[in-house]
């Protein structure tokens, strides 16, 4: 029973402790949420008038920590206060002191403290030998939570007056209380409970009011500085996968300067795309056709080293049509890094509220188009004939000796749907 | 134009190795009179020389690069300023030519063309390279949010003409001034005039839209 839930044996969790970490440690072994199971504890605690709360403690006891490796001889702290003679009779001690106490109060009265304090007897009991057997991280934790309450002995001037005003504020309050609460064994008033209840609850705020506050602040402060220490993990593990092995790849290939400039600009591609789109390298298959152009630029970068400067205006998600569009215009662009000698390829999108429109331009030799030889007619056939399967349309310019541009359009407005779908690039 | 002494420049960008690259290779045709490498002292700096123009990274720790353009363009509207920068998010250079830069290029430019971009700008042009052309553009896109809001009522200022957009898409597609000229059948001056009322248009324009493409952008 124990090796289910997450898998692992039933551990306290330290990192995650309000008190001792149980309530975390179980919500991680089963599953839940450590809140979760913290409320469940609280309830617990009320509908069995205190008799869950020592249970807490005893698991306290029983319960090894995660940091505790699972070989140790002693693993919880139960096990090694079983060793701890002084500290059981000392724990003994405080219990019996803390029983008399409550024996005293029940002669006094027949009220509530009795039947929520018998419980806690057995807490005092397993709190004492806690205190006394925690490892010394733990032992450290709980210092600070009582922190507070020390100060009224260790604190400077102004702190010590302060605390103890709090203190005797909340003494007097308390006695208010309990002793209006208690009156109404005796009295009939309908408001004493409540007036009571109120008293209390003041002194209890009053009392522990600073403490509780500073338990939840170090708890978002600790939860902080975790999700940074993550959020930097994760940039390390970024920079190091991409900037630094190309870092590493071009010192290597310095002597090549074509495989320096296309290392280089793959990194700064994908660091782009990384830090300013939130996409990683590799995605699946484009959606959009500002995605399918990105793509056309790596596969032609990649496959020819030849850079292709992209510039894209609007988006919209792609259909049968615009990749139809993107194919003519990959077709147009490796044509542009195999034959033209050009030293860049510029590729540039737009997409229109009525049409999209693709242009391929170098600044390379360039071809008489009427004169094209056998071999480049097929390629420019491709283009020409699959745009115009589609509705659309390619023009081809090109001057011997100043470059070559394509151009390919695409009508919108002809296809239903078509103006949504703008909109909603628009809105991308 | 040759005549004429060269430009004096600053060069701010917090890169130490990317300011001392740009200097050994415009040391020959420019005069850099200074380099800085955050806003505080870009301001001391050029309060204190007086440059003609001012290499400007986008990207500044203290500020970014418009707070540069602000505390300065008051006192100093001869200062021109070039943004420039290699990690560019649109809204950061859509903002930094709004605070008042002439132009922005990508720091994998030329030397050539960072010399004569530089040159440009100390004469009163615009430079705009092909992706702050596609920003521009993308900015000014002309489609209303819903398609039967004409656009009508709006001023000069929020639309860009189609000669305008013209000029763009093809500075966008890497064509030059005089290829632009050519292509249009017009002068390389008026393809200039048309990209300098297209930056006037990107600093003094208060449409929505503007605003609304940027924090879309950021949203995005």
């Amino acid at each position: 029973m124990r090796n289910r839930g997450n898998g692992g044996p039933l551990r306290r969790d330290p990192d995650d402790r309000l008190g001792g970490g149980v309530a975390a440690g179980i919500g991680a072994w089963r599953g839940f949420s450590p809140t979760t199971v913290r409320i469940a504890c609280v309830v617990a605690a009320l509908i069995t008038q205190g008799w869950a709360v020592p249970f807490y403690f005893i698991g306290w006891l029983l319960i090894p920590a995660r940091s505790e490796p699972a070989v140790d001889e002693q693993p919880s702290i139960g096990a090694r206060a079983r060793h701890d003679s002084r500290g059981v009779a000392l724990a003994i001690g405080l219990a019996s002191f803390f029983a008399v106490f409550l024996l005293l109060a029940g002669v006094l009265n027949d009220g509530a403290i009795e039947i929520y304090g018998w419980p806690q007897v057995a807490s005092v009991f397993c709190l004492t030998l806690i205190w006394r057997n925690a490892r010394e991280s733990e032992r450290a934790a709980m210092r600070h939570l009582i922190q507070p309450l020390e100060s009224l002995w260790t604190g400077g001037e102004n702190m010590r007056r302060s605390t103890t005003l709090r203190l005797v504020a909340s003494a007097v309050l308390l006695v208010a209380g309990l002793g209006w609460l208690l009156s109404l064994h005796g009295g009939t008033a309908l408001l004493a409970p409540l007036g009571g209840f109120v008293l209390v609850a003041a002194a209890l705020v009053l009392l522990f009011g600073p403490w509780w506050l500073r338990i939840a602040r170090d708890l978002v402060l600790e939860r902080q500085a975790r999700a940074r220490a993550e959020e930097r993990a994760d940039m390390a593990a970024r920079v190091h996968d991409s900037v630094l092995q190309t870092l590493a790849l071009i010192q290597r290939r310095a002597e090549d300067p074509a495989a320096v400039v296309q290392l280089a600009r793959a990194q700064e591609r994908e660091l782009r795309s990384w830090l300013f789109e939130g996409r990683v390298a590799g995605d699946a298959d484009a959606a959009t056709l500002a995605e399918g152009v990105r793509r056309i630029q790596r596969d032609v970068e990649a496959r020819h080293g030849v850079p292709v400067e992209v510039v894209t205006v609007g988006d919209c998600p792609l259909d049968d049509h615009l990749s139809a569009l993107l194919a003519a215009a990959g077709e147009a662009t490796v044509n542009a890094a195999k034959w033209s000698g050009a030293s860049v390829i510029s590729l540039f999108a737009e997409v229109e509220p009525d049409k999209v429109a693709v242009a391929v331009r170098d600044r390379g030799k360039g071809f008489d188009t009427d004169a094209v030889p056998a071999d480049r007619r097929g390629v420019s056939e491709s283009i020409r004939g699959r745009m115009a399967r589609h509705g659309g349309e390619a023009v081809v310019q090109s001057v011997p000796g100043e470059g070559t541009k394509v151009t390919l359009t695409l009508p919108r407005a002809a296809r239903p749907g078509g103006q949504a779908a703008a909109a909603e690039g628009k809105r991308r | 134009m040759s005549a004429a002494p060269p430009p004096r420049v600053v060069l701010v960008d917090d890169h130490g190795l990317f300011r001392s690259g740009v200097r050994a290779e415009l040391g020959g045709q420019l005069e850099v009179v200074g380099e800085a490498e955050d806003v505080a002292p870009a301001i001391e700096l050029i309060t204190r020389v007086v440059p003609d123009v001012v290499l400007l990274d986008v990207h500044l720790p203290g500020g970014g690069g418009q707070a540069v353009i602000t505390a300065v363009v008051r006192d100093l509207p001869q200062v021109r300023f070039l943004a420039l920068s290699a990690s560019d998010a649109p809204e950061d250079v859509i903002a930094v030519i709004r605070a008042g830069a002439r132009g922005y290029v990508t720091k994998t430019i030329s030397t050539a063309d960072l010399a004569d971009a530089i040159r440009r700008v100390a004469d009163g042009d615009a430079v705009f390279s092909h992706r702050l052309a596609g920003f521009v553009l993308d900015a000014f896109a002309s489609a209303p949010a819903a398609p039967d809001v004409r656009p009508s009522f709006d001023p000069e200022l929020d639309q860009l003409t189609n000669r305008e957009r013209e000029v763009l898409r093809l500075i966008a597609q890497g064509y030059t001034y005089r290829e632009i000229g050519r292509e249009l059948f017009i002068s390389a001056k008026t393809v200039e005039s048309h990209v300098s009322s297209v930056l006037r248009k990107l600093q003094l324009s208060s449409r929505h839209q503007l605003t609304r493409w940027a924090t879309e952008r950021r949203l995005a």
